[in-house]
């Protein structure tokens, strides 16, 4: 197995990823940045590494190609085999990495919640069609709902029609005078209005309706219809496409496999992102769901902390503290209905992997219970969805996963090391 | 770098556009379902980022996800994962 040697090992190159290894390059440390996917950039600067679309983007970019960082993507994260040294799965086969201190910055997933029809073909995330189309799903020219909540939504729901799609609704189960509240805390961050703004003028002709959620989803071999609930009355929808998120949740199966301190679904990090254990740092939305500037403010903060430069600009606090109200009032505002709990039937798939039905799963009195009397959570994803899925309906308690964190050959714990890079060991 | 790359699914050779990702190049080769659940219902691409594994197929003989991989001419991709 190859191995390679670091200082600082940065696991997630999105916006936090990105600012951490940066930083911690320019306050003198050695940073290896890792990626699972193919480029960096993470879900919300997808495709801008050879074509920057926005200021920021164009910035941490440009200073990650300028920086002597090292880079290695399509590296999938499956085990520590002992405290700084990190197992992982690429298409090359395994690879190890022995560092001395770690910044993860996983970022986020969608929350998915079952719903009677969720697992066809043509049922997305909204995120979820959002990327793939970027990754060059053809949608052109194809019917498409959005739903579910939060701002994530008039993004998915922008760039889909920039795409070529026919978006016939945007479904945002939040109340009325939830979003008009929402909008008036807008209003002091100038910078997110004009954002909001500027969406909504993009989808100008695209109903969207407030109260409103997808009850049930119709097809044979693949979508064929939605069922909306809005307010009082449903409406019926011939679509080729559903494209349906709930907000977004911390990625924190690393800190739970590191045993790092979690708080409401999120690491716990003190005002230098470091987490309950040592030489540990978490950046951006596995610390709480805050958005990019919080993300690239919360890497710089973990960047030169595990560089070992740990004074704080007056600048820098400010940022993130600006930051965090508007995170808190995002979570607040956009607080999903208790509707959407009564959605599933009791014969409605809730674990996609081994097709574990939402009846036999409410009978459990936790994620893991479930696990050991259903096999809830044991497939592919490792309950990623399911367990995401039954925090919110049942209340469980996220289980600790258990590596290997994603499915993976073998030869990921047999093969012996051998070292790659030799010339940067001490 | 082509237009267009030539890839096998399943045993029948395609024409997809070069540059997206497996997920994406299966969709247009008209395969809107991309394995079978235990149940045999059809299945396919969902979360887009990794998180799933509702897409994964095999590539080349190895089970991979199909939204994290990028398309390459001559890729032969089997939806049996």
């Amino acid at each position: 197995m190859r191995e390679l040697r670091t200082e600082i090992l940065v696991i997630g190159a999105g916006p936090a990823g990105i600012a951490a290894a940066v930083s911690a390059e320019r306050a003198g440390a050695r940073a290896l940045l890792v990626d699972m996917q193919a480029e960096p950039g993470g879900q919300v600067w997808r495709g801008q590494w050879n074509k920057p679309t926005n200021s920021q983007s164009r910035r941490w970019i440009a200073a990650l190609r300028q920086s002597p960082v090292e880079c290695r993507y399509g590296l999938r994260l499956v085990d520590f085999a002992a405290p700084g040294l990190a197992v992982f799965d690429s298409p090359d086969g395994p690879l190890r990495v022995r560092c001395e201190r770690l910044i993860v910055a996983t970022g986020a997933r969608e929350r998915l919640l079952p719903f009677p029809g969720w697992t066809l073909p043509g049922v997305f995330g909204a995120g979820g069609l959002q990327v793939l189309v970027k990754n060059g799903w053809p949608v052109a020219g194809k019917r498409v709902v959005v739903a579910g909540s939060g701002p994530l939504l008039l993004a998915a729901a922008s760039s889909l029609r920039a795409a070529g799609a026919q978006v016939l609704r945007v479904a945002e189960q939040a109340a009325a005078t939830d979003l008009a509240r929402f909008a008036t805390r807008l209003a002091r961050h100038p910078a997110k209005l004009a954002q909001a703004a500027a969406l909504r003028l993009r989808l100008a002709g695209v109903p969207y309706r407030c109260n409103a959620w997808v009850e049930r989803a119709d097809g044979d071999e693949q979508l064929r219809s939605v069922r909306l609930r809005i307010g009082r009355y449903s409406e019926r929808l011939d679509c080729d496409a559903l494209a349906v998120g709930f907000g977004l949740v911390p990625n924190i199966e690393i800190a739970q496999l590191l045993g790092c301190t979690l708080a409401d679904g999120a690491v716990v990090v003190d005002e230098h992102q470091h987490s309950s254990v040592a030489g540990i740092f978490f950046a951006g939305e596995a610390c709480g769901i805050g958005g990019v500037d919080q993300a690239l403010i919360q890497g710089e903060i973990a960047g030169r902390a595990a560089a070992g430069s740990a004074r704080l600009s007056f600048g820098l606090r400010r940022a993130r503290t600006r930051s965090e109200h508007f995170a808190r009032s995002l979570n607040h505002h956009f607080a999903l209905r208790d509707e959407l709990r009564q959605l599933a039937a009791a014969d409605t798939v809730l674990c996609r992997c081994e097709n574990v039905c939402y009846g036999a799963a409410q009978a459990c009195r936790s994620q893991r219970d479930a696990r050991l009397q259903t096999r809830l959570g044991m497939g592919h994803c490792q309950g990623r969805i399911c367990g995401t899925a039954g925090a919110f309906l049942f209340g469980w308690d996220a289980a600790t996963p258990r590596p290997p964190l994603a499915p993976v050959p073998l030869s990921c714990f047999t093969a012996s090391p051998t070292e790659e890079n030799p010339q940067e060991s001490p | 770098m082509p237009a267009e790359v030539r890839i096998r699914v399943d045993g029948v050779e395609v024409s997809v556009p070069a540059g997206c990702s497996v997920a994406a190049a299966l969709c247009h080769a008209g395969r809107s379902a991309t394995r079978q659940a235990l149940d045999g219902a059809p299945r396919a691409a969902c979360c887009g980022m990794g998180i799933c594994f509702e897409c994964r197929v095999r590539i080349d003989g190895v089970e991979r996800l199909g939204c994290l991989t990028r398309i390459a001419d001559g890729m032969e991709i089997g939806c049996d994962a």
